[in-house]
Order: structure tokens, then sequence, then C-alpha cells
């Protein structure tokens, strides 16, 4: 089985600063991993180091054995990336970038015409073939994009955050397309949609401040939060403490309180009463996210008067 | 594996950097047809006709600094607007491959203005025909120095406010500074050496010394000779091992 792995990862642009500190880890490169973090997080750094666009300021990675640093031209002939904020180059048609980037790998112009048009067929965009890039609409674009990688021969794609600025449709319509991608490549992306990550990924790793917090499958990771239910306090008022649970508060000054099902449905009882904002709902990834992200606030934050 | 076609690999940035860009903006045509003879047609109006021959000569040279030129702010705005280098490194594609790609794609660019400079010279330029060899030469090593000096560039660029700055800044150097078009003589003296820093300056006294324009001594010219061989080699050397390519 083909496996990616990083070992001890870091990069740093600037002395004494890490955008990525020894990130390890190893996944099998099938599927779907996606990688979710905040902006600067370092997703775009660690996608750039793995498809040999940046080199790593110490640490190893490999793919498939191929070493990332110094076999870089084995493992481009086998990868393809979209960077983030990449655009289909705006004079061209779509037809005529996508056979571009064929030709550039070395397919020749006719096969290249046949692949591209494959590949538009499969996403659906083979009508916008002839128009160009600079006039289509933005998910078209991306489309675009994603089109030109899958018709290429390489059977691993990077994709930094793909679906970024596209309304919640054109999303839904690329989320589609990278479902089909993965049955024949390993597509490694980046996302601050918890949600992206959710429904796409067979493998989710949570990046923070350079640092790998968290990986694994959407099972695996429900496993560090100890309890199934969580309530999301939408104001910043003073929070009595639960009697099973946790309680962790957001940089926005909202908390989350996660727990049991039954005592999620007590504590929603009394915020009704007291006419505060709230929701409530079995754990998803963005819980977890904030979950892992943020540390459990100390004992003494709790409100005292509340309790009990 | 599969079997790449370094032709295509070479015909993808002509393409996409020339080709299409005809095809889909036809005035590129017209533009890239006038731009070399502004300073063509003033230089021989104002010589009364007898600057014509070198005014040609030095159009063409220049067309081959402007290919250079073209070429950083192409690559530039492709890599940093498109983000089209890092899909390029992230594939088979080598720095080289995409290099020696794009530089065609400037030739291809300038086929309009160079089959209309090349048609005038062959009319008013007479020389022997290792002459015209010589000029041909000449033009081809410009061409190599330019092209290798606006990839680099281009590669060091991150946005298009310092592509213009580095544009403006060799397009100064090499394009104003040398007496291209008219000969070197015509400078006052302290001011002569000047136009040395530029590379084009060489090239241009040597073809007006093949002209006859000019009557430099054989030593002289081979001097120039040597200047411009090595400051291509170097410059081209440079560029296909310090142009950021990969990132550290
Ligand atoms: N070229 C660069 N020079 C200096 N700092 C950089 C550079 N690129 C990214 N950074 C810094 O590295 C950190 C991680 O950035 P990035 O990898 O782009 O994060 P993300 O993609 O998760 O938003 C950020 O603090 C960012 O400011
Ligand atoms: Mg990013």
């Amino acid at each position: 089985m083909k496996v990616l792995s990083c070992n001890n990862i870091s990069k740093s642009y600037e002395r004494g600063k890490y955008a990525l500190k020894d990130v390890k880890f190893s996944i099998p490169a099938k599927g779907i991993f996606a990688l979710i973090g905040r902006n600067g997080a370092g997703k775009t750094t660690l996608i750039r180091i793995l498809s040999t666009q940046l080199l790593p300021t110490s640490g190893r990675a490999t793919i498939d054995g191929i070493d990332v640093t110094r076999q870089e031209n084995r493992l481009r002939e086998i990868i393809a990336c979209v960077p983030q904020e990449a655009r289909a180059i705006g004079w061209l048609t779509a037809r005529q970038f996508i056979v571009s980037y064929l030709m550039w790998r070395g397919f020749s112009g006719s096969e290249a015409n046949k692949r591209a048009v494959a590949a538009a067929k499969k996403l659906r965009i083979e009508h916008y073939l002839d128009k160009q890039n600079q006039k289509l609409s933005g998910g078209t674009k991306r489309k675009v994009l994603v089109a030109t990688v899958m018709a290429s021969e390489a059977e691993i794609l990077f994709l930094d955050e793909p679906t970024t600025g596209l309304d919640p449709i054109s999303r839904d319509e690329l989320w589609g397309t990278l479902m089909t991608l993965k049955k024949d490549h390993f597509v490694f992306l980046t996302t601050h949609y918890l949600e992206e990550a959710e429904r796409l990924a067979d493998k989710i790793g949570i990046l923070d401040g350079g640092r790998l917090k968290a990986l694994g499958t959407l099972d695996e990771l429900r496993k560090k939060v100890k309890y199934p239910y969580c309530v999301k306090i939408l104001s910043d008022v003073k929070i009595e403490k639960p009697k099973v649970g946790e309680i962790v508060k957001g940089v926005d000054g909202h908390y989350q309180i996660v727990t049991t099902e039954h005592e999620a449905n007590r504590i929603s009882r009394k915020l009704i009463s007291k006419e505060v904002r709230f929701s409530m709902s079995p754990l998803t990834l963005d819980d977890i996210f904030y979950y892992i992200v943020k540390k459990p606030i100390e004992e003494e934050n709790y409100a005292e008067e509340e309790s009990r | 594996m599969l079997k790449r076609n370094r032709g295509s690999q070479l015909l993808a940035s002509i393409l996409v950097n020339a080709i299409y860009a005809m095809i889909n903006y036809p005035i590129v045509l017209i533009s890239t047809l006038l731009a070399p003879f502004s300073l063509l047609i003033v230089i021989t109006f104002v010589s009364h006709g007898t600057l014509l021959p070198v005014a040609i000569a030095g159009a063409l040279i220049m067309t081959m600094i402007a290919a250079g030129t073209s070429m950083q702010q192409d690559l530039s705005h492709l890599k940093n607007d498109f983000k089209l280098q890092d899909m390029i490194i992230s594939s088979p594609t080598s720095a080289v491959t995409y290099l020696v790609g794009m530089a065609l794609s400037e030739i291809v660019y300038s086929i309009p203005a160079l089959v209309v400079l090349v048609i005038l010279g062959a009319i008013y330029i007479s020389t022997t025909a290792i002459g015209y060899l010589a000029i041909a030469a000449v033009l081809g090593i410009m061409f190599v120095f330019a092209v290798s000096l606006g990839f680099l560039l281009s590669t060091l660029t991150s946005d298009v406010v310092q592509s213009w700055a580095f544009a403006g800044i060799v397009s100064t150097i090499l394009s104003a500074l040398p007496p291209v078009y008219y000969p070197i003589t015509y400078i006052p003296l302290p001011y002569q050496y000047l136009a040395y820093l530029s590379p084009a300056t060489y090239a241009a006294e040597i073809i007006q010394n093949i002209i006859g324009l000019t009557a430099f001594s054989g030593t002289t010219i081979l001097a120039d000779w040597i200047v411009i061989i090595a400051v291509a080699t170097a410059v081209s050397y440079i560029a296909i091992k310090k142009a950021r390519w990969r990132e550290n």
C-alpha cells in the first residue's frame, strides 16, 4: 500500500518563527485526505512542501517511498497541484488551458485534446470548453482547474483550498467532482470548511499554529472528545458549569459545552428559560475542531453564582 | 511511465504565450509588428536616411532585448497572477524546458516584426554572406542573454510592482544607454563609458562595423565578441542554476 509520511517537517520563513513545527504523520495515499485549519495554520506551507514547490527547513517526507526533497523529479512524474489562488489563464479558453497543461506534461496535442474533453464531460463543463476563462463564473473557473489536473496522468493531486469563495451550490457540485476523483486518485486537499472535510475526507488532519493537533477518520476524531453532544452559546453570558462534560471558550467569546445528550437537554431547557441564544446538536467536525484547537478553560473561569 | 513528448512540452509554452494570444486577440499582431519601428522611423528621418541601415540593425537588436523584457513580464504575470509556475513545478516539466519553450514563444511573438525587419535588412544592409551570418549570430547571442535574464528576474518577483521595477531598470540599462541606432562615437566621451555597461553596445559595435558605418580595429571587435558571448553564457548559466524554481 502506498503511504504518505511526514517525519518532523518544520518550516521557518523567518528566523525563530515557525510556519510548521515538527509535523509528523503517516497516512495511506488513497482516497481523500483533508487538512483543515484556520488561515495561517500552515496548510499551504505543507502542501507546497509535499508538492515539491518549497523546501522544508528540516525534516523529511516521502510519498510511496519517494523522498520529497531529494527525489523531486521522480515525484513530479506522478503528482499534480492546483495552488491556492491559482487561476486558469484568462486570455485562453478552458480547452486551450487544459490542453497546454497536458502538453507541458508531455502529451501530444491530439491526446491532450481527447483527455481535456473527457475530463470536461466528467465535470459537466464541456459546454464551456471554448469560452475564455476570464468570462466563466467562479465555480466553473475552479472546475476548469480541477479538470486540468484530473485530465493528466498524475495519480496524486494536491488541491489547496479548492472550494474557498464558492457559493454553496457550486461548492456542492465541486464536492461531487472530488468524490469521483478519489476513485482513481489520491487527493490531498486543504480547506477551512469543516463541512467539506466531513463530507469528503477519508482521513482528516487538524493543523493549528503550524502543529498537527489531531489526525484520523471522522470517527476517530470524534473519540477525542469524550462526549457526543455539543451546546454552543452564541453570546457572552455567564455560563453554568455542566454536571457532566467540559466547557471551552472560543476567541470570539462564544462558549461550547461538550456533554452527554441528557445533560445537553437539561442545559438547553435552562438556557431557553433565560432566553439565551444557543444551539444544540450531536457533535460535528466544527465542534471537534474547536475542541481540539482550543483548550478547555480553567476552573476559575466558570461563573460562580450560576453554579449548582 | 508515460513517454513524454519533448516537442509537446516546448510547444505548450509557445501556444500559451504566443499563438493562443494571437488567435484570441488578433490586435496583438499589430502591436508586436509596430513595436520596433518607432525609433527606426525617428532615426531615419533625423539622419536624412543616412542611418537607415544602422537603424534597421538597431531595431533587430532591440527586438531581441525586448523579447527578454517581455519574457520577464509575461512569466511574472503567469507566475504571480495565475500561479502557473507552481503548477509547472509540481509537474514533470523542468525549469529548462519551461525556459526554452517560453523563449521560443517570444520569438514567435516577434515574428511579424522580425519578418519586416529582415526584409528591410536584406534590401538596405549590404554585406557579405559571412557578414549576414555574423549579424544573425550577434542577434542570437543577444536573444539568449535577454531571455535568460528575463527568466531569472521573473522567478524572483512576487508581484506586478516588483516586476515593473525590474523591467524599468533593465530596459533603461539595455535599451536607453547603448548606441544601437547610431555609432557610439556620437556619444560625448565620459558618457561613452556608461554605454559600455550594456551588452547591447558591444553587439551594436560588431554589427555597425559589418555594415561599414564604423571602422573599429580587429582587436576591438574580437573583444566585443568575447564580451557578448561571455555575458550570454554567464547569464544563461545563472538563470538555470539560480532562478527561483523550488523555493527554500
Ligand atoms: N512566503 C512567506 N514568507 C513569510 N511568511 C510566510 C510565507 N508564507 C506563509 N508565511 C507565514 O506562514 C504561516 C502559515 O501560512 P500558510 O501556510 O499560508 O497558512 P494557511 O495556508 O493555513 O493559511 C503564516 O503565519 C504566514 O504568514
Ligand atoms: Mg493557505
